[in-house]
């Protein structure tokens, strides 16, 4: 295949890349979309291996390790679990960086490479393999932080260095310093310790970097390297000079940014705030529960399933908030069986979702629809918030502050301004919780005191089951 | 510059009703358009030329310049190989269709680059109740057949003791209690018959006896309530049960009626050769699915047949023998559509697609197939007049901009990302070489590209979107695919040799990896996407 070919059926994938991502727009085209990014992407790799650049020895090579990789990622796919899909994403995350990183140190230590370069091309060359390797190993690290704290492996509370800032500003400082020294090595062994240094602080920074963020803050930390993870296909793309590497990188980069915007307006919060950290407990915790404890006061009315069974076959309507309560305890199916019992009495039953409800963005629809919940009863916050006057019971099932009212009502809150679920002016709230204790933001909910509100306490899927059979007697 | 609406006469053979009466012209003059009728449209439905030039419609002489001369056609039935050579492009036609029916039609028209809104396609939907004409004409149809069966039937329908000896009540059984059937219930029982009704839906027996109906249930638990309120197909045990009470009601009863439809299925065959002889003589069946191939196995579509002493009324125009109230209420459907469709009352329509109203039952678009619509939102069973409302809204105020930047930047930060901008590009355009601007130029692009898709991306779909981004971005297999044998360039020798090897393992760990990335992240993408059904 000539280079031209291969630059042809380049434009060919690149264009089905977008259309893939286009094709996202509504769940009736999404699987078209799909489809075409695999084809897009077969197409990349065929051309590639046919094309120019690779000879015929490689072969086996190639189809060894693309035989081995898929799959491993094959049976991966079909064994995650749907509650498990941010860890996995995480995890594909962290394969991307570390390709980044081997793919850079391959290119830096190929003198071929350099081949025929001018000093500027070289010098430029020599950036974006820097640049490559750093963001790689950021995404990599990061992302195996994010995947333990995901699987509970690590803790969800943010680990807060004293000074932390300013530790960030040094490592920072320290890889320009160490660029610096890389662009000026004379070759390629000088150039390696620098490199290898350079690695190493990447991904001390990428840990760190979160480490410090909140078990609130993840959906934006996974989106975040979401994006890192196309940058550093992007800066690939450079090292290489591959137009459809920089291309697709960039998709995905932009993609992943637009998704941590999302989440951050959903929250009402800075994107710079969420990155430095340090916002789920921990510092802001004290200052919370100091301004928590003057402002609800008042009486929880427990209620048993029992009773709440009852309140949903009174009901007119009812709207379902699912948080990440719910994904914990898997109790996805048991909501949906309780919905379609109560539709077929003829109520009007919806789910009401917050664009940060869980662990990543779009989760909770994710599961809902793992649970054959139809799509078109599963409304966002915008669609639905008019309608909680008119709603007889709005049932929060594990979710906390996304349905505080103190985000409208206190404006000292820490959470303040952060758009929520307005479920308290439903007729009734039947608040489903383990405990009395805080949600991530460490915030004390005025909710739970409300005279129209009950709480249902215990684990989310054993009383939904309880509250199943109750309706069914 | 208000649109024509035009209503022709219809030319298919015994048809009676016309698709706009005079009260409703004044209304449509009303929302801004003007009205023209084809001389002695209403002539069957004994409305004159002259009723409708005083409500302020023109009245054209003939079928050619009432097309030629209109931008929306009004009809009842669909339009015939005469009327679809009128059709011209951009038009717009509403009518019955029946595009499940008619594909050959429905691609006649889309070719024309008409723009077609089928009234039987109308979604089952509370908001839509009120231009929903196949319910309308559905209880004209159930009251009628009554009146037929009557018109049939040796007898009285109520009893009666008279001096010349007492006169038992006329038995009636309806099968099939939807809009028709409960209608027909209804007529039959003010005639005095004893009625009774059956449903595979369990949960109409109320409403069989609020007409004063009496529910005659199979027992067989099964629950037969089907999409959008209609029934659906049973199971063989439960058909079994139901023909056990057919056959018993058969010997029992003097009329049946049967109006059991299941959307896009030929009528189930409920009354058997066997039941109809085991009737009394003189006993009356009136099948409402003869235009599906009938209910009764002795049915024959549109005539009047006596089969072992039972007369089986096949009429398939049941509604157009009631003329003048099907065009009153066939005409109001279509205005309350103009409705929808004119929400600015500027005598314009504006073909909304995101109104799921108006999606449901428009087939054809400028031109292109729109049918089937995706599934009806709600169904019409629950009491859903509130939930209609955020869907509507979702729909006029989501879509376009998607989420992204309602509100525009202020000036100042406007200034400083472009000034910004202008700086970094001119420090690129100083120092960097050519074939890296090339690089640069495809990068920026590709940002934008990607910003602008990525913001149509529904919130629900965030999940697979992350999925498939991440599988996407194994694009990096091609950086390690060209390096782990490249063809051999000018051989260099002694320290400045290729280290073949290293590179060639990294490269197969990055092609192992990325291949984990890769297959894994679209399939699991593939079975997420799998899940999202309605």
């Amino acid at each position: 295949m000539s280079g031209s070919l291969t630059s042809v059926a380049y434009i060919g994938a690149t264009i089905l890349f977008i259309l893939s991502l286009g094709g996202l727009s509504n769940p009736e085209s999404s699987r078209r979309g799909n489809l075409y990014g695999m084809i897009g992407m077969g197409i990349a790799v065929l051309a590639t291996v046919l094309g120019p650049r690779v000879s015929v020895g490689g072969l086996g090579w190639i189809t060894a390790a693309l035989v081995v990789g898929g799959a491993i990622g094959l049976y991966l796919a079909r064994t995650v679990q749907m509650t498990q899909m941010p860890e996995l994403v995480a995890f594909m995350h962290s394969l991307v960086g570390l390709v980044a990183v081997v793919v850079g140190y391959a290119s830096f230590i190929d003198p071929t490479a350099a081949t025929g370069m001018t000093s500027a091309e070289e010098t430029i060359h020599r950036v974006e393999v820097y640049l490559g390797v750093l963001i790689g190993a950021v995404t990599l690290s990061g992302s195996v932080i994010a995947f333990g704290k995901l699987s509970g492996r690590i803790g969800g509370k943010p680990l807060l260095l004293p000074a932390r800032h300013w530790l960030n500003l040094v490592l920072v400082v320290v890889m320009v310093v160490l660029g610096y020294k890389f662009l000026a090595a004379d070759s390629i062994d000088v150039g390696l310790t620098p490199l290898i240094a350079m690695t190493v602080i990447a991904l001390i920074f990428g840990m760190h970097l979160v480490l410090a963020i909140g078990g609130a803050d993840m959906p934006v930390v996974v989106s975040m390297l979401n994006s890192y993870s196309g940058w550093a296909a992007a800066a690939t793309g450079f090292m290489l000079s591959n137009d459809l590497l920089i291309v697709t990188g960039a998709l995905v980069g932009s993609s992943g940014a637009i998704l941590s915007y999302i989440m951050c307006r959903a929250m009402n919060r800075q994107f710079l705030s969420v990155i430095a950290g340090g916002f789920g407990g921990g510092v802001s915790g004290p200052a919370s529960k100091a301004a928590g404890a003057a402002a609800p006061a008042g009486e929880v009315v427990a209620v048993s399933a029992v009773e709440t069974a009852e309140l949903l076959k009174e009901a007119g309507s009812v709207i379902i908030v699912p948080g990440y309560g719910m994904a914990v305890a898997q109790a996805q199916h048991t909501v949906y069986e309780i919905t379609k019992l109560l539709r077929e009495k003829g109520k009007n039953v919806r789910f009401a979702i917050h664009p940060v409800a869980g662990r990543m963005p779009g989760h909770m629809n994710v599961l809902l629809a793992e649970a054959k919940v139809p799509y078109d009863i599963v409304m966002e916050m915008d669609e639905i918030n008019e309608d909680f006057p008119d709603t007889s019971v709005a049932m929060v099932i594990g979710a906390n502050d996304i349905v505080n009212p103190s985000a409208e009502d206190d404006p000292t809150s820490p959470i303040a301004g952060m758009p929520v679920l307005e479920v308290w002016k439903a007729q009734t709230t039947i608040v489903m919780k383990r405990s009395m204790a805080s949600g991530y933001a460490g915030v004390d909910n005025p909710l739970f005191y409300k005279e129209n509100n009950r709480m249902l306490f215990g684990d989310a899927k054993k009383m939904l089951e309880e509250v199943l059979a109750a309706l069914r007697a | 510059m208000p649109q024509v609406i035009g209503v022709p006469r219809e030319i298919f053979p015994g048809e009676k009703r016309v698709a706009t009466v005079p009260d409703v012209v004044e209304k449509l003059i009303k929302l801004g358009f003007s009205v023209t009728v084809q001389s002695g449209a209403g002539e069957s439905a004994t409305i004159g030329d002259d009723a409708y030039r005083a409500a302020g419609a023109t009245i054209v002489p003939d079928a050619a310049s009432l097309w030629s001369g209109a931008d929306i056609i009004f009809k009842v039935r669909a339009p015939s190989g005469d009327e679809v050579r009128l059709v011209r492009e951009g038009q717009t036609l509403v009518s019955f269709f029946w595009p499940a029916q008619n594909p050959e039609l429905l691609k006649l028209l889309a070719a024309k680059k008409a723009t077609v809104l089928a009234m039987d396609s109308v979604p089952r939907m509370s908001r839509a109740q009120k231009l929903d004409a196949l319910s309308s004409m559905a209880n004209i149809g159930g009251y009628r057949a009554v009146i037929e069966a009557a018109h049939e039937f040796g007898r009285f329908f109520t009893g009666q003791i008279t001096a010349a000896g007492k006169v038992p009540p006329a038995k009636v059984f309806i099968i099939g209690a939807g809009v028709a059937g409960l209608a027909a219930i209804g007529a039959a029982s003010g005639l005095g018959a004893i009625v009774r009704a059956n449903d595979t839906r369990p949960e109409v027996g109320d409403q069989i006896k609020s007409l004063g109906g009496e529910f005659i249930p199979v027992n067989y638990v099964e629950e037969g309530s089907g999409v959008g309120g209609y029934a659906k197909v049973m199971s063989e045990g439960f058909q079994k049960a139901q023909r056990e009470v057919f056959a018993q009601q058969a010997k029992e009863v003097d009329i049946i009626i049967t109006t059991a439809l299941i959307p896009g299925k030929p009528a189930p065959k409920l009354i058997t050769a066997e039941m109809v002889q085991s009737m009394k003589p003189g006993s009356v069946i009136v099948d409402m699915a003869a235009e599906q191939g009938g209910n009764c196995e002795l049915t024959e579509p549109g005539k009047v047949v006596v089969k072992h002493g039972v007369t089986i009324i096949g009429y398939t125009d049941l509604p157009s023998r009631l003329p003048r109230q099907a065009s009153n209420l066939y005409a109001t459907n279509l205005w309350r559509l103009s409705e929808e469709l004119c929400k600015a009352k500027d005598g314009r329509y504006v073909v909304n697609m995101d109104d799921d109203v108006i999606r449901g039952t428009t087939v054809v678009k400028d031109g292109v197939v729109t049918w089937p619509p995706p599934a009806p939102k709600l169904s019409a069973a629950p009491p859903a007049a509130a939930a209609a409302k955020p869907v509507v809204k979702s729909g006029s105020e989501k879509k376009g901009h998607g989420h992204g930047g309602g509100e525009p930047m202020s000036v100042g930060t406007t200034a400083l990302v472009f000034g910004g901008a202008a700086v970094l590009f001119a420090l690129v355009g100083l120092y960097a070489p050519p074939a890296f601007l090339g690089h640069f130029t495809v990068f920026v692009l590709a940002c934008f590209v990607g910003y602008q898709v990525v913001w149509n991306v529904t919130p629900s779909l965030h999940t697979p979107l992350m999925s498939v981004t991440n599988a996407i971005s194994s694009i990096i297999i091609i950086g390690a695919l060209v390096q782990i044998a490249p063809p051999a360039i000018a051989a260099m020798v002694g320290e400045n040799a290729r280290p073949d090897d290293i590179i060639r393992w990294l490269a197969v760990v990055g092609i192992a990896l990325t291949a984990v990335n890769m297959f894994g992240g679209f399939a699991v993408t593939r079975r997420m996407l799998s899940m999202f059904r309605k």
